[in-house]
């Protein structure tokens, strides 16, 4: 009985060295006849990533002139024009940059100052429910009014704006949104701001007038968003990859992506995790997480996503507010907006991948310089949250050349010119 | 050697556990085997059989949809004027869905309106319905893998 188990068993181990073998010989022939091919349900996960899956953008219903051609044009000629600025110097192209994806290589933004914040691109926004790191506007347009009149980003208020569009924008204004009330008896400088003289003209204007100007200023949001609208990301590498994929799982062209980008590519859906968040066609589920992001030296720790709650939950300018078009059912991410719970504090939203080799510095105040130091963050699982906590649960165990891989596949995401 | 073949399909078993490839599971890797992916449940205390059914069919991710819930008694006569919550979490990971979905409208025989359901990320997903009917409260789980 016990000669017939030890003999068993040593039938069992050769049994093993031969299967092991035979396995090691198929690899062998599979690598030297075949790149590594994808399997059904990895196709399908890929197909999910490329731009070819990206649905055509939906409609904004707060406001009536998203897709009007008029308001995109009269829109991107105030994206442009400094003089929409308290120093006459700065425009939302200060930062967002067309030559960078419209982002600006710095770790924060710098206008009338310096903004503590990394400035996001705006290729491919308009998709999101959410808008900013910590969603705190609801719109395109709604967003686009917070910069101008933030202290250190345009520095202007509300009558110095509809001054200004009175002045130089007046008949592309009263095409599209009607006549101009009669600005000559409004402060030059009032609005509910930091500075106290506009802000205290503000609170000497009647709710009439306040609601006069608070309406130009809205549509103006509203042609800067309708020019953002257009801004659509366009193929990459990536894709022309997926698209030379056959449903067998292999290129029909060799040569799109190279051996490291592809493995890259499949530590990015696999080992790396990087899909449960950087998934769909941009690369992103427009959601809010925290993933333990350090500080930024010198600055406080950014609360993000239960301060953004609360500033769209109270905006005059949200999807509810008196400025939108929608009807309120419409406002869906109002009405199911999360509210409570673990995972709002120090969540901040996450950004798109397209283009993210060209729109470094990385994170929401630019922590980190590179790629390189981004991986080796999620590598290690994350940071120690200084505020709520990490959902990352333990680190990746890439290797040094499988983090390599990961971010050469990262540059594929480049749009072609 | 007949007797010996349970001991090569072991070996080979063993072998392609060991190298099969970590992408291939990439959204399941630790979820239960187990689970019940019916959308047709008994409520844990037995009170309700409750079943869903998505506008969004197949779910996918990142798509804000509506559910239609069904709520009956075990013999199957509808339940009327519930007071249901809902939300989902992610047990693999330490977050819920990223929208508070809510019972929107009654809409007869024992079916209610869910809207607000959006999932932002491919895997193993708990649904829960609390449910409260003529002072009786219970609740379902439903599973859900997604792409």
């Amino acid at each position: 009985m016990q000669r017939s188990a030890t003999r068993n068993a040593r039938l069992f181990l050769l049994m093993v060295g031969a299967a092991m073998a035979l396995l090691l010989a198929a690899g062998a022939i599979a690598f030297l006849t075949d790149s590594p091919r994808w399997s059904v349900d990895e196709v399908a996960l890929l197909r999910s990533l490329a731009l070819d899956a990206l649905e055509p953008l939906p409609p904004d219903p707060s406001n009536r002139v998203a897709d009007h051609p008029g308001a995109a044009a009269l829109g991107e000629r105030l994206f442009f024009d400094a003089r929409f600025s308290a120093n006459g110097a700065v425009s939302c192209a200060s930062c967002h940059m067309p030559e960078r994806y419209f982002t600006d290589g710095r770790p924060f933004g710098v206008g009338v100052g310096v903004i503590p914040l990394n400035t996001m691109t705006l290729v491919g926004a308009a998709y999101s429910p959410w808008f900013t790191w910590d969603g705190k506007a609801d719109s395109q347009w709604a967003q686009a009014l917070l910069p101008l009149e933030n202290a250190v980003e345009h520095g202007g208020d509300r009558t110095f704006y509809a001054h200004l569009i009175a002045e130089h924008y007046a008949a592309e204004y009263e095409a599209l949104f009607g006549p101009l009330p009669d600005l000559s008896r409004f402060p030059r400088r009032a609005g509910p701001v930091d500075d106290p003289d506009a802000a205290a003209a503000w609170g000497a204007m009647t709710p009439e007038e306040q609601d006069a100007i608070n309406r130009i200023f809205a549509n103006m949001g509203k042609a800067l968003a309708a020019y953002q609208r257009t801004l659509l990301p366009k193929p990459a590498r990536f894709d022309r990859y997926v698209a030379s994929l056959g449903d067998d799982g292999r290129p029909s062209r060799p040569g799109v992506l190279s051996e490291d980008e592809i493995a890259g590519l499949r530590i990015f859906i696999g080992k790396g995790q990087c899909i449960n968040c950087h998934n769909g066609p941009r690369f992103t589920n427009d959601a809010f997480h925290n993933t333990g992001v350090p500080a930024a030296p010198g600055y406080p720790v950014h609360r993000g996503r239960i301060d953004g709650v609360a500033i769209v939950q109270s905006d005059l300018f949200n999807c509810l507010g008196p400025y939108s078009d929608a009807a309120p059912e419409a406002c869906t991410a109002l009405r199911f907006i999360v509210t409570e719970g673990d995972t709002l504090p120090g969540a901040m939203k996450t950004p798109t991948l397209r283009n993210v080799a060209e729109t470094g510095p990385y994170m929401h105040t630019g922590q980190f310089a590179t790629l390189a130091e981004v991986i080796e963050h999620y590598n290690a699982g994350g940071g120690f949250a200084l505020i709520g906590h990490n959902e990352l649960h333990q680190p990746l165990n890439l290797t040094p050349t499988e983090a390599k891989q990961l971010e050469a596949f990262l540059h594929t995401l480049t749009e072609e010119p | 050697m007949h007797r010996l073949y349970p001991l090569l399909i072991l070996a080979v078993l063993i072998l392609v556990g060991c190298f099969s490839s970590p992408a291939s599971s990439t959204t399941s890797a630790s979820a239960p085997a187990n689970l019940d992916f019916s959308t047709t449940r008994l409520s844990e205390a037995g009170r309700y059989r409750v079943s869903f059914t998505s506008e969004l069919n197949p779910i996918a991710i990142n798509r804000l949809h509506t559910w239609t819930l069904h709520v009956e008694t075990p013999d199957g006569a509808p339940v009327e004027n519930a007071v249901i919550q809902v939300h989902g979490d992610m047990p693999e990971h330490r977050h819920g869905m990223p929208t508070a979905p809510k019972v929107t409208q009654y809409l007869g025989d024992g079916n209610y309106r869910v809207e607000g359901m959006r999932f932002q990320m491919g895997g193993w997903w708990e649904v829960v319905f609390e449910i409260e009917a003529n002072g009786e409260k219970d609740r379902v789980v439903f599973n859900l893998l997604l792409r």
